[in-house]
């Protein structure tokens, strides 16, 4: 019964999976700068800054300070 | 009561189906070397005269698909103008292949990396397919008898030579 609904749900899954491979032809939309997973370095950088400001901390983004616990 | 006795093994292959949904189904394999090369027809960029590769049975063709979106096509271009320089006389065709969807597309990437070279755009994509192409830019050289001699996956500075040795020993050797 168990393995019934599972094999169920596995099929579900394969249904309603969106990975799917797209041919090397195909990628001219993924190669778009807006399709980066990375914005660029400059961009980047300019976000962090904001992201910094907005959090209050130095350390919003990680660790800062060489942990003697002042920034 | 022992509830998961005997349901283990049900559950394990279900398991595993499930994880087999999530393995991508690939294609079949890409053209390789000594392989008859595909059928490939499509129209001049300029001109809309459609051009087969069989057209060019009897000579060595140099085969390069490319996008205007490709970043390693912008290197490759120049290269190949330059074996269209230096090869042309000796019998080489490079016919370059446009996987762009429009000529629009394809005319802006030229304007900015002139060819010297048959350009045919095909928007259906139909020869990439027919290659199965395994990553963008790729080229294969194909020799009078119309067989695939050697593929090249990519576009490096260090292809260069590796190609032009590959086209004037094919040249030279007349086969």
């Amino acid at each position: 019964m168990f393995s019934r609904v599972l094999i169920v749900a596995a099929l579900l899954v394969a249904a309603l999976s969106g990975c799917t491979t797209v041919p090397p032809w195909e990628r001219g939309t993924l190669a778009k700068p807006v399709m980066s997973v990375d914005p660029p370095p400059q961009e980047k950088t300019q976000k962090l800054r904001t992201y910094g400001a907005k959090e209050g901390g130095a350390a919003a983004t990680g660790v800062g300070g060489g942990g003697c616990g002042c920034n | 009561m022992t509830p998961h006795q005997g349901r283990t093994p049900g559950r394990i292959s279900a398991c595993a189906a499930l994880a087999l949904t999530l393995v991508p189904a690939y294609a079949a394999w890409p053209a390789a070397s000594g392989e008859t090369a595909p059928a490939c027809s499509a129209p001049l960029l300029d001109g809309g005269r459609p051009v087969s590769l069989a057209d060019y049975r009897g000579k060595v063709v140099y085969v390069d698909f490319w996008a205007s979106w490709c970043a390693p096509c912008r290197e490759s271009f120049p290269f190949m103008n330059e074996l269209q320089r230096d090869l042309s006389a000796k019998g080489l065709e490079i016919v370059a292949v446009s996987v762009d969807k429009t000529a629009e597309e394809a005319r802006r990437f030229l304007d900015r990396y002139p060819a010297q070279f048959t350009v045919i755009l095909d928007a259906a994509a139909k020869c990439p397919a027919a290659f199965r192409l395994e990553g963008m830019p790729s080229s294969y050289v194909i020799d009078r008898g119309g067989i695939v001699r050697a593929v090249h996956v990519g576009f490096r500075s260090g292809d260069r030579d590796e190609i032009r040795q590959q086209l004037v020993e094919m040249l030279a050797a007349g086969k």
